[in-house]
């Protein structure tokens, strides 16, 4: 064990993920957390591609990929297939944000409603990365992607990230959580919980992306880890509806810290950035008063 | 451009049955900057093999972390992470 | 085996039952809930050890498919048109992951416009993407046929996901006679399932890889000797099934009908040869020489079947329930091109689109065009 975890690596070597990619750093202790008994289902996207040029695998897993918007309906049989069987393994489902907040979301959306028992793990880089960095419904406003791009009259993307999080929660999904690839325990620990806990479970890994987000690649950990310092990227629980802040930044960072590092946000303006760093106070002010309020998901 | 390969198997369904085989792909060549690790200076919090995105980053039996160098793509984590410094980033000599 | 009078929707999940899948990811949809709902009936009232999945659309129906059958248990579903339509993408993954999967496709036309009666638009389709299509004309032939796609698809030399077709609602919603066989013959007859791969920690396997330009083609291949070999094992199980339980159909992959000194013949698919047996009864009465051949097989093609069985014929009227906008009838295509060598003259009606009837005055005039030299075309 290394500070509390496995040595042994279930995605390993050899995958052919850009240097620095913070994805597959969160795959490596997102399928330690699961261990050996789990069967992952994975969307298309960069995660499956790197991992799975036949003939070789990155994989020491039970491991199945279909298409880009079916994971969790894919999930579904599996869970049902194995429940005639008699046998339980954790069921690991993982897609981006594109297969997550967009295209697979009706599928998520009734898998959890129907209450199948897996952990779905979205890794959150905020485009379409796999397909050349496009727009998503994850992106954050004012990002500069393939497809929204900075021009000269509109300024990268013109609307707010979806709030998957809240939304995932109100179907009453038994436990749903942020982490960060800056902080392993901490996500290491949220997805171990969410295995363990009966239900659908959702835990939504902040994952930066080299070439997408125009970032060093050595920094991809420190953009993260500024992203949670900065209050961009809360890190929190909802745990049987009720909402609980597993980070406290009680000093933030100016958002201006996040956003300088990355190339996706250098056309921004002096307003913008007030602007975002408004809506992140604001933000961060409804999540202290959800939980200070218990106020319930469900 | 592209032909068949005749030293590939063909698996029914294309499934592959050799989990972890993609350890036969040597990524170390893609390294531009090559990270070294001062063990005098190495604190063994683990670090550097929590945030490497490779897992090239492994324990010996010492209990001294080293570097793997077939499967280092050089990205820098690990030298912009170690709370000691002891990993610097070197060009790569090819 | 009493004979009961049944409607072929629940005789097909009589028959599903039998064959005891794990497994029924289902939606709704028009005119093929009929048998999903007899099946969560029979899995509510304890009569079926399954677990249904009340998916939230076609397209997750397929894929909990995929992921049941790999997780290696034997499962079923059902639709029609749309919900075929919106399984498409889900369709070549199946067959490409080699899974043997069973869904019955109660065929129904394409919107638009919306029109839920049958043809063929649906399943015709969708015949490149790797799966058996068997179709079939009455309800006997349903049940039977389901039972025998499960032993098709599932043998090793196959490993190929197939459909049932039949018409939706001329075929499904009507109440036939049919003989539904008993749980210890189908045991006999159909092995447990013993999934090829299945996803399993102890033996950690990776399905649905990236396949590059290198590989690719290989794979296809093999999808396509897995075809060649489903021709001889739908022959194979057709011969068994009659022998266990008495009953056949023509080779299993085309049944001929009054062709042995036919000089003119109807092809077609589904319902409409049973109409067309009709008629030729009375064009044989009248003194004309035809006959007709079902086609039960359009993918795997019988090509060799066909070119033996048209050897003495003068002309093959083929009749599509579908068209291939832009060109003719798809399987009037498939049919001529198989055909090519012959100097058989070959004509193409496309009828009963949208769930127009196909009357005996329909087949009866193609036949007589067909006789008098005369072209194809609509049979409005």
């Amino acid at each position: 064990m290394i500070r509390g975890m496995p040595e042994e690596e279930f995605f390993v070597s050899g995958h052919r993920a850009c240097a620095g990619c913070g994805a597959a750093i969160a795959m490596r202790h997102i399928t330690k957390a699961a261990g050996k008994n789990t069967i992952v289902v994975q969307a298309t996207g960069c995660m499956e591609v790197v991992s799975t040029p036949y003939p070789q695998t990155a994989w020491r897993l039970p491991y199945i990929h279909g298409a880009f918007e079916n994971t969790a309906a894919i999930a579904s049989g599996i869970e049902r297939a194995l429940k005639t069987l008699g046998k339980k393994y954790n069921i690991l489902v993982l897609g981006g944000d594109g297969a997550t907040f967009d295209i697979g979301f009706g599928a998520l959306s009734g898998a959890i409603e129907r209450g199948h028992n897996f952990l779905y793990v979205c890794n959150d880089n905020g485009a379409y990365m796999n397909t050349g960095i496009q727009r998503s419904g994850a992106t954050p406003k004012y990002a500069h992607t393939t497809t929204s791009p900075a021009g000269k009259v509109i300024p990268g993307k013109l609307e707010w990230k979806k709030p998957l999080p809240f939304i995932i929660a109100s179907h009453r999904a038994p436990y749903v959580a942020t982490a960060s690839i800056s902080d392993i325990p901490d996500l290491y620990a949220k997805i171990k919980k969410g295995l363990t806990i009966e239900g659908p479970c959702y835990v939504q890994v902040f994952t930066p992306c080299v070439p997408g987000w125009g970032i060093d690649s050595a920094k991809s950990v420190e953009v993260a880890r500024l992203a949670v310092e900065t209050r961009v990227f809360p890190l929190y629980e909802i745990e049987n509806g009720l909402l609980k802040i597993t980070k406290d930044v009680k000093e933030p960072k100016p958002v201006e810290e996040y956003l300088k590092l990355q190339r996706r946000f250098r056309h921004l303006t002096k307003e913008q950035i007030e602007e975002i760093q408004a809506f992140v106070d604001a933000e961060w002010k409804r999540l202290k008063e959800l939980e200070a309020n218990k106020c319930r998901f469900y | 451009m592209a032909k068949s390969d005749n030293k590939l198997k063909f698996s029914t369904g294309a499934v592959i049955k050799e989990p972890g085989s993609t350890l036969k792909n040597k990524t170390g060549g893609w390294r531009a900057m090559r990270p070294v690790l001062d063990q005098s200076k190495c604190v063994k919090c683990g670090t550097c093999w929590m945030y490497c995105p490779e897992g090239a980053i492994k324990k010996d039996d010492k209990g001294n972390f080293v570097i793997d160098y077939d499967y280092c793509k050089g990205c820098g984590i690990c030298a912009n992470e170690c709370p000691v410094k002891a990993i610097r980033m070197e060009l790569e000599k090819k | 085996m009493p004979e009961i009078v049944v409607e072929a929707s629940r005789a097909i999940a009589l028959g599903v039952k039998l064959c005891k899948p794990k497994v029924i990811p289902m939606y709704p949809i028009t005119p093929q809930t009929h048998i999903v709902e007899a099946l969560a009936e029979m899995i509510n009232n304890g009569e079926l050890e399954a677990e249904m999945i009340h998916v939230e659309s076609e397209h997750s129906a397929c894929s909990a498919l995929l992921g049941a059958q790999a997780a290696g248990v034997r499962t079923f579903s059902a639709t029609s048109s749309q919900g075929l339509a919106l399984m498409y993408e889900i369709l070549p993954i199946v067959s490409g992951n080699r899974m043997p999967s069973v869904m019955a496709i109660a065929n129904r036309a394409l919107s638009a416009p919306i029109n839920i009666w049958n043809d063929h638009s649906d399943a015709v389709s969708a015949r490149d993407q790797g799966w058996i299509q068997l179709w079939v004309e009455s309800t006997q032939e349903a049940v039977d046929t389901v039972i025998q796609l499960y032993k098709i698809c599932e043998d090793h030399s196959v490993l190929l996901p197939g459909m049932l077709c039949l018409d939706g609602f001329t075929l499904s919603h009507v109440y036939e006679r049919a003989v539904v066989p008993e749980q210890e013959q189908v045991d006999e007859f159909l092995p447990e399932y013993k999934p090829y791969v299945k996803l399993d920690p102890e033996e950690p396997i990776t399905m649905g890889p990236i396949a590059f330009p290198d590989s690719f083609m290989e794979f296809k291949k093999m999808q396509q000797e897995a075809m060649l070999n489903a021709v001889e094992k739908i022959k194979e199980v057709n011969e068994e099934y009659a022998e266990q339980f008495g009953r056949s159909y023509g080779n299993g992959l085309i049944e001929l009908y009054q062709m042995e000194d036919a000089e003119h013949a109807l092809l077609g698919m589904g319902t409409l040869v049973g109409t067309a047996r009709v008629v030729v009864d009375e064009l044989r009465k009248e003194g004309h020489k035809v006959g007709l051949i079902k086609l039960r097989s359009l993918r795997p093609f019988p090509k060799e079947d066909l070119i033996k069985a048209t050897e003495n014929l003068q002309g093959l009227a083929v009749i599509d329930r579908h068209i291939s906008l832009g060109y003719e009838g798809p399987l009037f295509s498939d049919v001529r091109s198989a055909l090519f060598e012959s100097d058989l003259r070959i004509i193409n009606f496309i009828a009963g689109l949208g769930g127009r009837d196909i009357t005996q005055k329909h087949l009866r005039k193609a036949l007589l065009s067909l006789k008098e030299g005369k072209e194809g075309g609509w049979l409005l």
